[in-house]
């Protein structure tokens, strides 16, 4: 049966890695997802787990060891931020195009620089492209439970990619929480054995990595884009398949009090939890506001955006990434991307907030909706605002 | 002649993560078109060493029945580190073509 504990968010992501018992683990610590990998690691040296703790020199070799890990077959895990993610980068494609079901918390922090060690989400959208399933977890709970489906997803047959979780670097990583943690039985009853498709072994011969010539690799980036693609239908699924067994459900796309709202917010991770506390200020005040928390981020829900914008006249993009001479901020360029084709589509802002750990509160959300109705009728200058800039 | 078909001829049939099943089928491929010089063995010269099948970095000098060295030029690239290291002087690389 679950158990009702009350946990730093970073320990409990660990404990739920440890109930989905990884063949190994091979991470290097940096600020915020530390307490992760460091709180497996002392999983591991109590016996509780039969994994095999690498610890590496570099987040490189972190990525490194995982994939030579995944291809003989094991159970992978690894954890990161920031800095730490971009000197995997050279790793992260790989992975995906090798078919390889890794799994990777990432407790997001803002890249340099200046220097910082707090949370927005430059990391993870540098690397959005490079081919991995990605989730963003808004809580405590919805950490835990990522964690757990994040195996089942990756290692689907129909799937077999890596998926990375996305848990704000401080705002979950270092916050205490209530949660659920489920046991092992339950676990065991979710998450089957891994079967590996293939496995480096002497008597299995399988090459892993090729050289792939220009006569061969348009196809196999066809193929990697129709994985991820397809995976979507297998998310689905482990999702449903969690409501059934835990009770608690998940969406591409989550809603909160989008019925007969006009203008909605959508936002990514943690601050979902803030602007539903603006929502309800907002509705209060008569104004119809909604507010549309993205969970999948990659595969990007197409369906899912177009359906739940519906009816809307005003939806305001936040985006905790700046594009730096790009049109707009990464989350707000899709949704642009998606809803070009529909005949009818809500005036569109984009506000770029909460960079480097910078403070966001309710009453920020109150005012972007504000400034998101009245955009309507006066259109801003810009394509994008990084929101609460002194001097602007 | 019949053209060789393309493999492979649909993305779908690209095994997943582009693994190969199938040992030893980097050899069909023939880098030996990449070489634009090629290495003559003088066997007047040769005294059998095998400081070239040492320094070969293909792998693709083996040696014969008499015990002379040779490069298999299906594979050979040309990069001439064979004549580089052969301090007798029994080889000398030759422009292609």
């Amino acid at each position: 049966m679950s158990k009702r504990i009350g946990m730093e968010i970073a320990l409990a992501a660990a404990e739920a890695v440890a109930l989905c018992k990884p063949d190994v683990v091979a991470a290097y610590p940096i600020t915020p997802n530390t307490h992760i990998p460091e709180h497996l690691s002392d999983i591991v040296a109590e016996g509780r787990i039969d994994t095999d703790f690498i610890c590496v020199e570099s987040e490189h070799s972190a990525l490194s060891a995982c994939c030579g890990a995944s291809g003989a077959g094991a159970r992978a895990f690894t954890a990161t931020s920031s800095q730490g993610l971009l000197y995997m980068a050279e790793i992260v494609p790989v992975v995906p195009s090798m078919r390889l079901p890794i799994v990777m918390a990432i407790g997001n922090r803002a890249v340099s620089g200046p220097i910082n060690i707090w949370n927005d989400h430059s990391d993870i959208m540098s690397q959005r492209d490079s081919g991995w399933i990605s989730l963003f977890a808004a809580d405590g709970q919805e950490t835990i439970d990522m964690m757990i489906q994040a195996f089942k997803i990756a290692e689907h047959r129909d799937v077999m990619l890596p998926v990375n979780v996305n848990l704000d670097g401080f705002q979950l990583t270092h916050v205490v929480e209530p949660m659920m943690l489920p046991d092992q039985k339950e676990v065991d009853r979710f998450l089957p054995a891994y079967k590996p498709y293939a496995a480096l072994h002497p008597d299995n011969i399988v090459s892993m990595g090729a050289l792939g010539m220009p006569d061969i690799f348009n196809e196999a980036a066809m193929a990697k884009d129709q994985a991820l693609i397809n995976s979507k239908k297998v998310i689905l699924e482990v999702w449903k398949e969690w409501e059934e067994q835990f009770g608690r459900k998940y969406e591409p796309i989550g809603a909160y009090r989008m019925k007969g709202a006009e203008v909605a917010l959508l936002t990514l991770g943690s601050m979902g939890d803030t602007a539903e506390v603006a929502v309800d200020e907002l509705r209060d005040k008569g104004v119809k506001a909604g507010l549309l928390k993205m969970k999948l981020w990659r595969p990007f829900p197409v369906e899912e955006l177009i359906k739940a914008v519906k009816g809307l006249t005003s939806l305001a993009v936040i985006d905790r990434s700046a594009p730096f001479g790009g049109a707009c901020g990464p989350v707000c360029a899709e949704v642009k991307a998606v809803l070009y084709d529909q005949k009818e589509r809500p005036a569109i802002t984009n506000h770029i907030i909460g960079l480097g750990g910078r403070d966001i509160v309710v009453g920020d959300f109150v005012k972007i909706v504000e400034q998101a109705i009245s955009a309507q009728k006066k259109k801003p200058k810009e394509a994008y605002e990084i929101y609460g800039v002194r001097g602007s | 002649m019949e053209k060789a078909k393309k493999w492979p001829e649909k993305w779908q049939e690209v095994n997943p993560g582009c693994m190969v099943f199938r040992p030893g089928s980097t050899r069909e491929y023939h880098t030996g078109t990449w070489r634009s010089q090629r290495p003559v063995y003088d066997t007047g010269k040769c005294i059998k060493c095998g400081v070239c099948y040492i320094f070969c970095p293909e792998g693709c000098i083996t040696q014969d029945a008499d015990g002379y060295f040779m490069a298999d030029l299906d594979y050979c690239k040309g990069c001439g580190i064979c004549a580089h290291e052969c301090w007798p002087g029994a080889i000398t690389m030759v422009e292609e073509g």
